[in-house]
C-alpha cells in the first residue's frame, strides 16, 4: 500500500496528526481501503505505520495508521467518519508534567527536545508545541493550552515541565517532493556537485521564503569580507533579500575597514597587497564606530556610507552581533554576554524561513541550535568540515555547498538581481 | 450439545404474533404513526406465513407477545444464532431495547449459550449478520456498527465482511441482501457502495440483482426453506429470476408489515441456522476449537 504525504510548500509539517488503528477483516471487506479513500477525500493525507495482514481468512487483520489534517478541526472531521467504519484512535496518555523544583535547572527526567516539530498531549488534546528548538525542555500551560520549548536557563521556581516521554510526539519532517535543492542534494556534502544548479536552487529557495512572507537569514563570518564578497552581501541586502543578519564583532569590523580605508585585515580588496600600517585599519576603524557611539551613528553621520553593515542599518535588518573571548573592541553593538546574545538569537529567527551560512562555523552552529527542523538551512563553506560539524550537531536539514564564497555569493547576487529587473512582483 | 441440535432434522423458525404489532413509533422511514397498520389484516399476513412455514416442513417457536413492544414481532432482530450460541442484539433505538431481555430469556430457555456483546456496540441480530457459506456477511452503518461486526468475527472465528449500508430505506442487511445457498444471494445493488457491491461481487458466485421497483417492496426480505423462497409477492421479475435459479417461490402479501420496514425474513429467526450458512453441514468440532 503505498504511503500519501503531502507538505507545505516550505517542507513544514502540515496541521494535526492523530493515530488511528483499524482491527478485524479489514482486508477483503474492502474496509481499510476505504478508509484510505475516505481519508484523501475528505482531504486528509495518511502514513501507514504498520500493517500486518492475517494469514487465513478467518485471522483478523491490522493496520495502525498516522492520520493527518490541515487542521485540528478537519482533523476531528474526519476522525469521527473514520470511527463509523471502525477505525478507533489509539488513545495515548497526557505528558506528565512535574514543576521546576528550582530556578534555572530542569526537573529529574525532564524530556529534552529536538528540533522537530513536537506536540505534547494535555487533557487528552494534542498541543502543537511553540518556539521548536533543540536541547530544551517543554514547559506547558495546561489552562491556557499552550506548551513551548523552554531553554534551561530560563526555567523559574515552579514552571510546569514535562517529564518523560509519554504523552510526548514528533512529527516528522517530510522530505520536499519537488526537484529543489532540497530534493536531489540531501544533506550530502561535496565539493563534486554541480554549483551552477545548488546556486539557482539557493536563489529559487530565497525567493520562495520571500513570497510567503517569512525572513531569510544571512549567518556570515569575517571572511566574507577577505574575499572581496562586501558588495555582493551590501547588493543582497539593498535589495531586499535578507532580513535578518547574525555574525561576530570580526564580519562587522572589516566590514567597516573596508568601508573606510579599502582594506580588509590591512589588505587592499583592489589590488590585493598589504598596505603599509594596514594591520592598524581594523583597530582604526573600531575607533572611529566607538567614538560616534556604534554603527548606526555612524551611518547617521555619514561616516560609514558603504559595505554589508551600512547597508544593514539602512535596510532596518535585524542584526545580532555576538561577541567572543578574541574580539578587538568590540564595536559598541557586539553583545558580549553570550546569553543575552543567544536570547537576542533566539527571538530573531521568529518568522526566518530560510538560513545561509556562509564561512562562519561558529555563528553557524550556534543559530543551527536554535531553528527549527523545517527552517531550511544551506551552508556554504570552502571547507567540507564546517558543513558536516552543523548537520552533526542536529541541524541535519542543512544542505552543505563546498565552494569558495566569492564566486558563490557574486553569483548569488546576480541571479538574484536579474530576478529584482524582472517586473514587479504581482 | 444442547438438545437444540440433532434433535430434529426439520428447519425451525422462531415468530412472534402479531397481537401487539402497531406503529408506535418513526425509526425508519417506512414509519409514520399517521398511517397506522390494520391489526386484522396484519394478523391474516403473519397467519399466511405461519402456515406456509408449516407448509413447507417447518417447526414454529412462538414467542410470547408483549404489549408494548411492537416489533417483537420481527424476530429477525432477535440475534445471530451460530450453532448453540446465540448472540442478543443490542439495538440501536431505546424504543426497541425492551425487546432484548424477552429474546434473551427466549434463547436461554432454547438452550442456547449466550455470547453478549460488549454494552456500548449496536447490533441488531439476523437483521445485519447472515452467513453465505462460510462468511458471515454484515451490515453497518444505520443500526449495527462495524466494531460489533469485527467482534463478532473474532469471537467466533469467522470471516466477517462488514459492509457500509448506504440507503436509509434499506437499513437492515437482511432488506436488501438475501443469501439462498452457500454461494448465492439476491442482493439490490444500490443499497451499498462501491466497495460493499465489489465484495459481494468478488465472493458469492451466484448473484441475482434485484432491481429498484421490487427491492423498494422489501422482496429481497425473503425466507429460504430448502429449495423454496417466501417472498412478498409484489416481485415477479425476482421470482422469475428464482426460479429459473431452481427455487420454487411463495409469494404472500406482507403490505402491512411493510409500513412499519418490515417483511418476510424480518418475521422469522432461523434457529438452526439460515439454509446458505455452510456451519449447518459442517463438523461441529471447529467450535469447540474457536474457543
Amino acid at each position: 500500500m503505498a504511503t500519501t504525504e503531502r507538505t507545505k510548500p516550505d517542507g513544514e509539517p502540515m496541521g494535526a496528526v492523530e493515530e488511528i488503528e483499524v482491527r478485524g477483516h479489514i482486508i477483503d471487506s474492502l474496509l481499510l481501503p476505504k478508509i484510505l479513500d475516505r481519508i484523501l477525500q475528505m482531504g486528509g493525507t495518511f502514513e501507514i505505520r504498520e500493517c500486518v495482514i492475517g494469514e487465513k481468512r478467518t485471522d483478523p487483520s491490522h493496520a495502525r495508521i498516522g492520520v493527518r489534517a490541515d487542521s485540528p478541526e478537519a482533523l476531528r472531521e474526519i476522525l469521527a467518519d473514520l470511527v463509523e467504519h471502525g477505525a478507533t484512535p489509539v488513545h495515548s496518555k497526557d505528558a506528565r508534567v512535574v514543576p521546576a523544583d528550582i530556578a534555572g535547572a530542569f526537573p529529574e527526567g525532564f524530556y529534552c527536545t529536538t528540533n522537530q516539530q513536537t506536540q505534547v498531549r494535555l487533557g487528552g488534546r494534542w498541543i502543537d508545541v511553540e518556539n521548536q528548538e533543540m536541547d530544551c525542555g517543554l514547559a506547558v500551560d495546561a489552562e491556557a493550552g499552550r506548551a513551548w520549548c523552554l531553554p534551561m536557563l530560563e526555567t523559574k521556581l515552579g514552571t510546569p515541565i514535562v517529564v518523560g516521554h509519554e504523552g510526548v510526539r514528533v512529527v516528522p519532517v517530510e522530505r520536499p517532493r519537488e526537484s529543489s535543492l532540497f530534493g536531489f542534494m540531501g544533506s550530502n556534502v561535496s565539493s563534486e556537485k554541480p554549483k551552477a544548479v545548488s546556486l539557482r536552487s539557493v536563489a529559487e529557495s530565497i525567493r520562495a521564503t520571500r513570497a510567503e512572507g517569512k525572513k531569510v537569514l544571512l549567518v556570515g563570518g569575517p571572511a566574507i569580507v577577505h574575499t572581496g564578497s562586501s558588495p555582493h552581501v551590501a547588493q543582497l541586502i539593498r535589495e531586499g533579500w535578507i532580513q535578518t543578519l547574525f555574525a561576530g564583532n570580526a564580519l562587522a569590523v572589516h566590514d567597516i575597514e573596508q568601508a573606510l580605508h579599502g582594506t580588509s585585515l590591512g589588505v587592499s580588496l583592489s589590488h590585493g597587497l598589504v598596505v603599509e600600517h594596514g594591520h592598524e585599519h581594523h583597530l582604526r576603524s573600531i575607533n572611529t564606530i566607538r567614538r560616534l557611539g556604534g554603527i548606526t551613528a555612524a551611518v547617521d553621520a555619514g561616516v560609514l556610507t558603504s559595505g554589508i553593515m551600512c547597508e544593514a542599518v539602512k535596510q532596518k535588518v535585524d542584526v545580532v552581533l555576538a561577541g567572543s573571548i578574541r574580539d578587538d573592541g568590540p564595536l559598541p553593538e557586539v553583545v558580549t554576554d553570550a546569553v543575552a546574545a543567544q536570547d537576542l538569537m533566539r527571538k530573531a529567527i521568529q518568522d526566518v524561513g530560510f538560513a545561509l551560512m556562509i564561512a562562519t562555523a561558529l555563528h553557524s552552529i550556534a543559530t543551527g541550535n536554535l531553528l527549527p527542523a523545517w527552517v531550511k538551512v544551506v551552508c556554504v563553506d570552502i571547507n567540507p568540515a564546517t558543513v558536516t560539524k552543523l548537520a552533526d550537531r542536529g541541524t541535519f536539514q542543512t544542505v552543505g555547498i563546498v565552494t569558495d564564497v566569492e564566486p558563490f555569493l557574486r553569483s548569488l547576487a546576480a541571479e538574484l538581481a536579474a530576478d529584482a529587473a524582472a517586473p514587479a512582483l504581482d | 450439545m444442547s438438545a437444540l441440535n440433532g434433535v430434529s432434522s426439520k428447519p425451525r423458525v422462531l415468530m412472534c404474533p402479531a397481537d401487539y404489532f402497531g406503529i408506535e413509533y418513526e425509526i425508519n422511514p417506512w414509519m409514520n404513526v399517521q398511517k397506522g397498520s390494520d391489526p386484522d389484516r396484519a394478523a391474516a399476513q403473519w397467519r399466511a406465513l405461519y402456515d406456509a412455514l408449516g407448509d413447507l416442513g417447518a417447526e414454529v417457536d412462538l414467542i410470547e407477545p408483549v404489549e408494548g413492544l411492537p416489533d417483537l414481532v420481527f424476530t429477525a432482530n432477535a440475534g445471530l444464532v451460530y450453532r448453540d450460541l446465540f448472540i442478543p442484539s443490542r439495538f440501536r433505538y431505546r424504543v426497541r431495547g425492551g425487546e432484548s431481555p424477552v429474546f434473551e430469556r427466549w434463547a436461554e430457555g432454547a438452550g442456547f449459550r449466550i455470547l453478549s456483546l460488549p454494552e456500548e456496540r449496536r447490533f441488531e441480530g439476523a437483521g445485519d449478520a447472515l452467513f453465505c457459506g462460510d462468511v458471515l456477511f454484515a451490515g453497518y452503518r444505520f443500526r449495527s456498527d462495524v466494531q460489533s461486526h469485527q467482534w463478532i468475527g473474532e469471537q467466533l472465528g469467522v470471516e466477517v465482511l462488514p459492509m457500509e449500508l448506504v440507503d436509509p430505506r434499506f437499513y437492515h442487511l437482511d432488506t436488501c441482501f438475501c443469501p439462498l445457498a452457500p454461494g448465492a444471494a439476491i442482493y439490490y445493488p444500490g443499497a451499498f457502495d462501491d466497495y460493499g457491491r465489489s465484495v459481494i461481487q468478488s465472493r458469492i458466485p451466484r448473484l441475482v440483482e434485484v432491481r429498484a421497483e421490487e427491492a423498494a417492496d422489501f422482496s429481497c426480505n425473503a425466507v429460504v426453506v430448502g429449495r423454496t423462497v417466501i417472498l412478498n409477492q409484489g416481485a415477479p421479475r425476482l421470482a422469475g429470476e428464482l426460479r429459473r435459479m431452481g427455487f420454487a417461490t411463495r409469494p404472500l402479501e406482507f403490505s402491512e408489515f411493510i409500513k412499519s420496514g418490515g417483511s418476510a425474513k424480518c418475521l422469522t429467526l432461523r434457529i438452526d441456522g439460515e439454509e446458505a450458512a455452510a456451519w449447518k453441514t459442517a463438523v461441529p468440532a471447529a467450535v469447540e476449537a474457536a474457543h
